[in-house]
């Protein structure tokens, strides 16, 4: 079975410093990595690879330094990776983004055999839109699963799936036909370490570049910047806030007078709480 | 299980393996190079000060893309007190010239620089993967390496080890003792971030010109060590170590040297506003010649760190290093050549060639300064507190004259170290220098 995993390069965010005058994102100097979530999403394909056999494509659209997330993926153990890349993708929003990505897609499915499953990680770390998923899957007309917590059942020869979707009160059991994308939940599972052989393969692979004309995309109007609608009106860093640490002095006091104590610093820095809690107790 | 069979295996890619692994990519050699951090670069840490020449001799043309951030155009060396130093700086125009000798880098920066290089060149470079042991044949031959991963074994003709200071494939290969306290440093470093103009004003520079400053004295508490202020582009890298032994005696700590050293009155200033980014901690070998491991064996070489090849006197490791490495690279290359084995009689080669440059000279030349220091740490307190109380005695302007003045010098060093003490300290630094 050929399952193509969509992932993302992205700044690792645990590194990332907004400029205090600007308030753009300094790109500079901070490291990338593969977003954090389309790990899960690429284990659980390379499970899938494992247990029925089959191959792996890892599919990103990014510049051109994007390789090194797709060369550790095949570090991972995927077996085949492609980096769409062209300046007129620069500045895609969710839209563009899932648009070119649909084509590459039915490039791939072209090139390397249709893929019965396209992986997505649930939404990346700098977008949080969680949009480009289920943008692939309505321009290709897949089934979609969102938010899968784990496949219960894929019986390809039948052409259908089931699959756990965790959702707001409840776990809900879903079954669908194949194609479907799915966006994969964190938490699942762990990527692996990669053996010797899969590092020393990573290392050497050639790694397949599509400009977008090789992934016979033209319509360049619907691409990047051009292709975007979004418009980011205002970026802001959040103020810092004024709060202060208050201490409380524990020495000789008994748990009742240090209770006594807490709560009185506590009204005495949020008088408002207090005369809530006295409506409250009034029955107002 | 890697099928592949290498003409060499290079373990690391600090300075060292980084060389060797070019040197020997570059001629055509088939090179694998194991470095255990999530990219080169990232477990390192130096100062960092970047020697041109040892680089030159590999890339010549580095210049053109390395990521450098000033050339040092002005060397300052303080003896420091609690309230003082007492400093001597050398600046020159000349140092502004077209191809600098030397510059300071970001380690983390200019390693995956030089990786790239290395890989241009051939060599096939695999992160995120520790070698755990080496693997020998029933003669006891180096055939190859086992690594964390799984199927984790590659093998080759020979291999080179540039793991660093603490290097653990030696150590438990039994080709080299565990480290000694009294032979190794441990020095901290922060980088303090600053707008380019502040530091180019506050340490009187222009464009990419840098400035560095070697600190000893009574920052160290009494034990042997110095401290270090670089100019970066956008940052200051300041540092300070000692001998780990000295740090077991005394129990002090290495931060809480760094923070004394960072509250000097004469360091404050230069800091003044800063943000540290980042700090990191390093292991530097500082033994010295006598306690250099064997170089090489059968199927084996050591360079860089792992060999103990740093002079301390003088700073200097990054140069040695580079040097180390790419020697034994040359040595395997001209092997190779000859189409003739890894034996330990043929690498004798690599020391013979090692022999030649300022490597082993300058090693030699100071191979009794580590005993010297260890047995003299009165060196690094008495000698600055004498030096800024001559200093203030003879700047202050307080109605006392001159005569008087010198009597008072003289007199301050003879009670501080005794006539017999201050020729003997004279005695044996002369002796442990030549």
């Amino acid at each position: 079975m050929h399952i193509v995993v969509c992932m993302k390069q992205v700044p690792d965010s645990a590194q990332i410093r907004v400029h205090p005058v600007t308030n753009t994102i300094m790109r500079q100097g901070v490291p990338t990595i593969i977003n954090p979530y389309d790990l899960f999403a690429l284990e659980e394909a390379l499970r899938l690879r494992d247990r029925l056999g089959g191959e792996v494509t890892v599919l990103t659209m990014g510049p051109p330094m994007a390789e090194e997330s797709l060369r550790k993926a095949l570090t991972f153990g995927a077996d085949r990776a492609v980096l769409l890349t062209d300046r007129a993708f620069a500045g895609s929003d969710t839209l563009a983004t899932s648009f070119a990505l649909a084509a590459a897609l039915d490039k791939v499915s072209q090139e390397f055999g249709e893929p019965p499953i396209i992986f997505t990680g649930k939404q990346t770390i700098d977008g949080d839109t969680a949009q480009v998923g289920p943008g692939i899957a309505k321009r290709l007309g897949l089934n979609q699963l969102t938010y899968v917590a784990r496949i219960a059942d894929l019986d390809p020869a039948a052409g259908t799936i089931t699959v756990e979707r965790r959702a707001e009160g409840g776990l809900q059991v879903l079954q669908t036909r194949l194609p479907v994308l799915i966006t994969m939940l964190e938490g699942v599972n762990e990527i692996r370490r990669g053996s010797l052989d899969d590092a020393y393969r990573a290392a050497r692979a050639q790694i397949v570049r599509w400009s977008a004309a090789d992934a016979g995309i033209t319509e360049l109007a619907r691409c990047g910047l051009k292709g975007s609608p979004t418009i980011v009106k205002k970026v802001f860093a959040p103020q810092g806030r004024a709060e202060k640490v208050h201490q409380v002095p524990t020495a000789d006091r008994s748990a009742d007078e240090l209770a006594a104590d807490v709560i009185a610093a506590i009204f005495r820095t949020q008088p408002p709480l207090e005369d809530d809690l006295l409506r409250f107790a009034a029955g107002q | 299980m890697i099928r592949d069979k290498f003409d060499a295996i290079v373990v690391g890619a600090g300075p060292s393996g980084n060389a060797a692994a070019y040197t020997m990519a570059k001629e055509g050699l088939k090179v694998l190079q194991l470095e255990r951090g999530e990219y080169p670069g990232s477990k390192n840490v130096q100062g960092a000060i970047l020697y041109a020449d040892a680089l030159e001799k590999i890339i010549p043309d580095f210049r053109e893309d390395a990521p450098l951030e000033r050339h040092v155009i002005e060397q300052r060396l303080w003896t420091m007190d609690d309230t003082s130093y007492v400093g001597m700086h050398y600046r020159s125009d000349d140092f502004n010239e077209e191809k600098p000798n030397r510059y300071t880098i970001i380690r983390a920066q200019f390693d995956r620089w030089f990786s790239g290089k290395v890989r241009e060149a051939g060599a096939v470079l695999l992160c995120e993967t520790t070698v755990t042991e080496l693997l020998r044949d029933p003669q006891g031959r180096v055939i190859g390496v086992r690594t964390d991963r799984d199927g984790g074994t590659a093998f080759a003709d020979v291999v080179i080890l540039g793991e660093g200071v603490n290097g653990l494939v030696g150590q438990r290969s039994g080709l080299r003792p565990e480290l000694k306290p009294d032979t190794v440093a441990l020095a901290v470093k922060e980088m303090h971030f600053l707008p380019r103009e502040v530091i180019e004003s506050r340490f009187n520079l222009a464009g990419n010109e840098g400035v560095v400053i070697e600190a000893m004295g009574t920052i160290t508490d009494g034990m042997t060590g110095t401290g270090f202020i670089y100019t970066n582009q956008e940052s200051i890298s300041i540092g300070i170590g000692c001998i780990v032994s000295d740090f077991a005696e005394s129990g002090r700590t290495p931060y809480g040297l760094l923070e004394a050293f960072k509250r000097h009155p004469s360091v404050r200033p230069l800091l003044e506003g800063s943000e540290c980014k980042e700090y990191a901690a390093h292991l530097i070998p500082e033994g010295g010649y006598n306690a250099m491991p064997e170089l090489f064996g059968d199927g084996w070489i050591v360079v860089g760190d792992a060999g103990q090849f740093v002079n301390a006197v003088h700073r200097e490791g990054s140069n040695l290093a580079m040097t180390t490495g790419r020697i034994a690279g040359e040595t395997v290359v001209w092997l190779k050549r000859r189409r003739e084995m890894a034996t330990k009689a043929n690498l004798a080669e690599y020391q013979r060639r090692l022999e030649e440059t300022f490597v082993m000279k300058d090693l030699r030349k100071y191979r009794r300064i580590p005993d010297f220091l260890h047995r003299n740490k009165h060196i690094f307190g008495v000698y600055p507190k004498l030096l800024s109380a001559a200093a203030q005695t003879w700047f202050r302007v307080d109605g006392v004259d001159k005569r008087a003045k010198e009597k008072q010098i003289f007199q301050s060093f003879r009670s501080g170290r005794t006539l017999p003490g201050l020729i003997g300290d004279a005695l044996k630094l002369a002796r442990s220098w030549r």
